[in-house]
This record gives structure tokens, sequence and C-alpha cells, in this order.
């Protein structure tokens, strides 16, 4: 009886163990799959010009040189298209976020007539993704001699309704008897707005200026659509030129692609928790 | 009363003015000048004069649904449809199991598991631009990894991108790659949903852990299976950067061409700003119909008891 016991828990045991193993063994398999095209990259951009072309593959560099980037960040256009892509996405998020602080917040505590609609009308345009409007929107630019201007791309962010709808979430949970309180103390709506409404909102506006960042720091479509000058371009725009420029160096191209995973990257490891929010959230924008 | 009305718009439109204007002029003008537009044959080159001198403009350029017409009769637009239907009936079911996969991996609390997560989660924040950039270069049929991986198991691997039959599947594995952190991260919130009892009562009663996983986790995680379905099923059809960057000609034959491919061709390499405009509302229509047919359904399928 006892031993019949023992023996069973023993094979509990033994079979706890090998279904540990299994997840460790399936859980490295799917990250050996997600790393080879990343590890592909980057042994690519440490080949010299002939290397990438050598059968059989060289799996280590035989001769790792940093000769890629040295061209890369040799060329005008691409040191500038960093620039352009840092300038664009830090304007457009600090615009995005101020813009729909700013709706939530009349949206949540401000009571007035015809709120609801406002906000219903607002929440269908999340149905409308630019791959819809882009061509209208380059019309628009264009009489207005907005395209070839990095600036333009922050009036594209004064409304954004998964934006408003974040921060609308995020406020409805604040009480609005701190509102109260500061209106009997005769401070302005604006007041309240930037002294209590802005910083009891502080964890929803981090979520939202990473998941901003990135997606302005990744973007192609309006980024292709808006800018034709060069000097212009941002770093996915530039990259997409270069594959096309240099054909078959595929070591400068995975290099400027590695160049371009890097700040997100960063920005990755140190918020993490941020991205976890903002994908359960991002659930909504469906 | 009617004073107390006035003085909170009043105090209101300070903060609304901002995505007000923002939504009337980049959303809804856009909008409306997108109709005016697919009903003309204006190539985008001439001047529009759509506000100065409305009239004159749809005078010249006015050719009635003809844009619609042309779209929905050209053997073309079949194609296009074809090739979107070919990537959602790849696309979905791979998906769908590799980010099972990782929600499975993610939910099992055995120890290190967030360098997995971490790792996984890499291509999601990746633009597809370099994503796309470095699938091109992986599936290179000569020097690639994929091909030489396939060739030390003796197989020998097809031409993907320069192949009318591998390059839509090409384009699958690289979406697969991409989004399956993002789907599988989601599916594992929906996981972490699932009342541990369940799982207790049913060992129990001696229920092995496939009869679990068939019994308890896919049926409660019906709602979240449902959602991850719909978003990548409306995802299918924008397909754009990983398809402008991996075939930048629309594949061989063909065989990669898509709606916002299309759209983006039509305007700017042909010049037919009337084309992609009616382009635009036929993608629209198919989008609103998707939403649609996911509230109808969501009440049938999704199982929400808790």
């Amino acid at each position: 009886m006892t031993n019949a016991k023992t023996s069973s828990l023993t094979g509990l045991k033994q079979r706890r163990i090998i279904g540990k193993v299994a997840f460790y063994v399936l859980g490295l398999l799917v990250a050996i799959i997600v790393c080879i095209p990343f590890y592909w990259m980057i042994i690519t951009s440490l080949k010299g010009r002939g290397a990438i072309m050598s059968i059989p593959v060289e799996w280590i560099p035989k001769e790792p040189t940093l000769d890629a980037y040295k061209k890369l960040f040799a060329m005008p256009e691409f040191v500038g298209s960093i620039f352009n892509s840092f300038y664009v996405s830090v304007l457009c998020t600090a615009v995005r976020l101020l813009c729909a602080a700013m709706a939530a917040f009349a949206l949540t505590k401000i009571p007035f007539k015809g709120r609801n609609a406002v906000f219903g009308i607002y929440v269908t345009a999340l149905m409308i993704p630019s791959q819809i409007t882009f061509i209208p929107l380059f019309i628009i630019m264009t009489n207005m001699h907005l395209t070839n201007s990095l600036n333009a791309f922050m009036l594209l962010q004064l409304f954004n309704a998964f934006a408003i709808f974040m921060m609308r979430q995020k406020m409805m949970t604040i009480n609005d008897a701190y509102i109260e309180a500061a209106v009997i103390d005769g401070a302005s709506m604006w007041r309240i707005f930037f002294k209590i409404i802005l910083p009891m909102s502080g964890s929803a506006m981090a979520t939202l200026a990473i998941l901003a960042f990135m997606d302005m720091w990744n973007d192609y479509l309006l980024p292709l659509v808006l800018l034709s000058d060069r000097s212009k371009f941002t770093l996915p725009l530039l990259l997409s030129t270069l594959s096309g420029q240099y054909k078959n160096q595929y070591n400068l191209t995975m290099a400027g692609a590695l160049i371009s995973i890097i700040p997100i990257l960063i920005v990755y490891i140190f918020a993490q928790k941020y991205f976890k929010e903002g994908l359960t959230v991002g659930g909504v924008k469906g | 009363m009617k004073n107390s009305r006035l003085a909170s718009w009043k105090t209101a439109l300070p903060f609304l003015l901002p995505s007000l204007a923002g939504f009337v002029v980049f959303s809804i003008i856009p909008m409306i000048m997108q109709i005016f537009v697919s009903l003309t044959s204006w190539d985008g080159l001439s001047e529009l004069t759509l506000f100065s001198d409305f009239s004159g403009f749809m005078d010249r350029f006015y050719v009635g649904i003809e844009n619609y017409k042309e779209i929905l009769t050209s053997k073309e637009f079949y194609q296009v449809i074809g090739n979107t239907l070919e990537f959602v009936i790849l696309y979905i079911p791979l998906m769908l199991i590799a980010s099972m996969i990782v929600a499975l991996i993610l939910n099992s609390h055995v120890k290190g598991v967030g360098i997995f997560r971490v790792l996984y989660y890499i291509p999601v924040i990746t633009s597809w631009v370099a994503g796309a950039l470095i699938w091109k270069w992986v599936l290179s049929p000569e020097y690639g990894a994929i091909n030489n991986i396939l060739a030390l198991f003796g197989i020998e691997g097809p031409s993907w991108l320069q192949s009318s039959k591998w390059a839509m599947p090409a384009i699958v594995l690289a979406s697969v790659w991409k989004d399956m952190g993002y789907f599988g991260l989601m599916l594992m919130s929906g996981l972490q949903g699932i009342n541990q009892e369940y799982y207790d009562a049913a060992a129990i009663d001696g229920a092995g852990k496939i009869k679990q996983f068939t019994r308890i986790t896919l049926p409660l995680l019906t709602p979240t299976l449902f959602f991850v379905l719909i978003i990548s099923l409306i995802n299918s059809f924008q397909l754009f950067t990983q398809i402008m960057i991996m075939t930048p000609d629309g594949g061989p034959l063909g065989s990669t061409m898509v709606m916002v491919e299309r759209i983006y061709k039509c305007g700017f390499r042909y010049y037919e700003m009337g084309t992609a405009a009616a382009y635009s509302w036929i993608l629209f229509a198919i989008l609103l119909l998707l939403t649609m047919v996911q509230m109808k359904l969501q009440n049938k399928w999704v199982n929400y008891d808790d």
C-alpha cells in the first residue's frame, strides 16, 4: 500500500520534471526560430562585400569587418535620416499625447451638451486606417504645400482616436471630487488640467508615449507618400531605398536594419511594463 | 440653465479644438474628397481644383462610377482578392498555432520564461521595413539562411520570392514570425484569465492534459481566440510594407499583388488617382463588412461564461 503510494508519487514527480523539460525544449526551439533571422542580419552586417556571396555560407564571418557601418555613416543622408526619424518621432509623440489628453479631459470632466455624440463620432474613426485615407491625405497636404515637411507630420497627430480613447479610459477613473475642490478654490480649467489631471494620468501617458514613439519610428506608408526629398527621409524610408540602390550589398542594408532596431530595443528593455499594458489596452483597438 | 450649457461648451471648446480640427481636416475632408475623386479620371498631376472650382473640376474629369466598374470587372482585382485569400488561408492557421505555442510556453511558469518573453517580442517591435529586408535576405535562394539550413537536411529549398508559387508563402512566413509574439502575448493573457479550479476539478476526475486542453482551455479561450482571429483578418486586408519591400514589383506574375499595394501604385506609379480612390472605397467596404460580421457572430460563437 505505502509502496504503491510512493511509487505513484515519484511517478508524478517524474512526469512533472518531464513536463518542465518539454517546455524548456519547446521554448528554446521557438527562440531559435525567432532569432535565426536576427543572427543572419548581424553576421551579414559584419561581412565584407565578397563574403556575403560566398558558397558555402559562412555561419561565422571568417574576416569580420565594420566596413558596412563605416560606409553607412559616411553617407550624409543616412545620418540625416536617423536625425529626421528622432525629430519626427519625439515631436509627434508629444503632440499626440497632449492633444489626446486635452480631448479626453473635455470628454470626461467637462459636462457639455453633446459630449457622448462627440465621443461616439471619435470612436468610429478608429475604423478608418491610414491605408484607406492616404490618397486624399496626400492631396490635401500637397494643396497646403506641406509635403516634404517633417513638421507636417505633427498636424496628423492632432487627432488620434486610439489615444483619445485610452486617455478617456484612464481619466474616467479619476475622482471628480478633486476637480470640484479645485474649482471652489478658484483654479482655472487649464490649471486643473495641467496640475491635477495630467499628473494623475501618468501611467497611461507613459504607455501611450511608448506606443506612439514606436508607431512613428517604424512608420513607412505615410513618410513614403508625403516625403520625396531625400534629405527629409526617415530611417525606414531611406533603408527601403538603399536596398534598391545597392541591390546586392546586403551587408549595408543589414547594418542599417540593425541600427534602426536598436533605439526601439533599448526603449523596450527599459520599459517592458508599459509595453505589456499597451498590449492589453491595444486589445480594444480592433 | 441655457447659460450654463453655453458656459460648459465654452469651457470645453479650447480643450477639444486641436482634436476637432485634426478630425475635420485630416479625417472627414479626406473621406469626402475621396468620394469625389473616385468618380473622376483625375491623374494626380494636373491641378486639383476641388476646393476652388468644384464644378469646373468635376466637369473636366467626371466619369461616374466608371472606376468602380473598371476595377470590379478587371481580372487584376480578382487576382488581388485571390492573393489576399491565399495569404489568409496560409497565415491565419499558422499564426494561431504558433501564437498558441508561444502562449502556452509563456504561461508555463518555468524558471527563466521572462527571457523567452523578451526574445519572442523583438520581432513585434522591429519595423516592418527592417523585418522585410531581413527576410528578403534570409530567403535568398542561394545565399540565404533558410535554404542553406534546408540543404543541411538534404532538402532543396524553393526560390521563394522569385517563384510565383512560393512568393506568397514567403510573405506568410515573415508575417507569422513578426506577429506570433504579439498574438501569443494576447492569448497568454486570455489563458491567465481561466480559473485554475477547473483544471483541479478535471484532474481529480482523471482528465489528462490533452483532454484538459480541448475541453477547458480551448472553450474558455474562445473570446480571446475570436478577437485575435478578427484582428488578424482585418490586418490581412491591409498588408503593405512587407509586400512593397520583399516583392517591390508585385511578385512574379503578380502573385503578391494586394489591395493597399494596388492603391499606392495606382496613385503614385500609374497616376490614376481616380482608380486609387475607388480602390480605397472598395477596401473600406470590405473592412466594414468584416467588422459587422464580427459584431454579429460575436454573440453566437463566443463563450463568455466564467
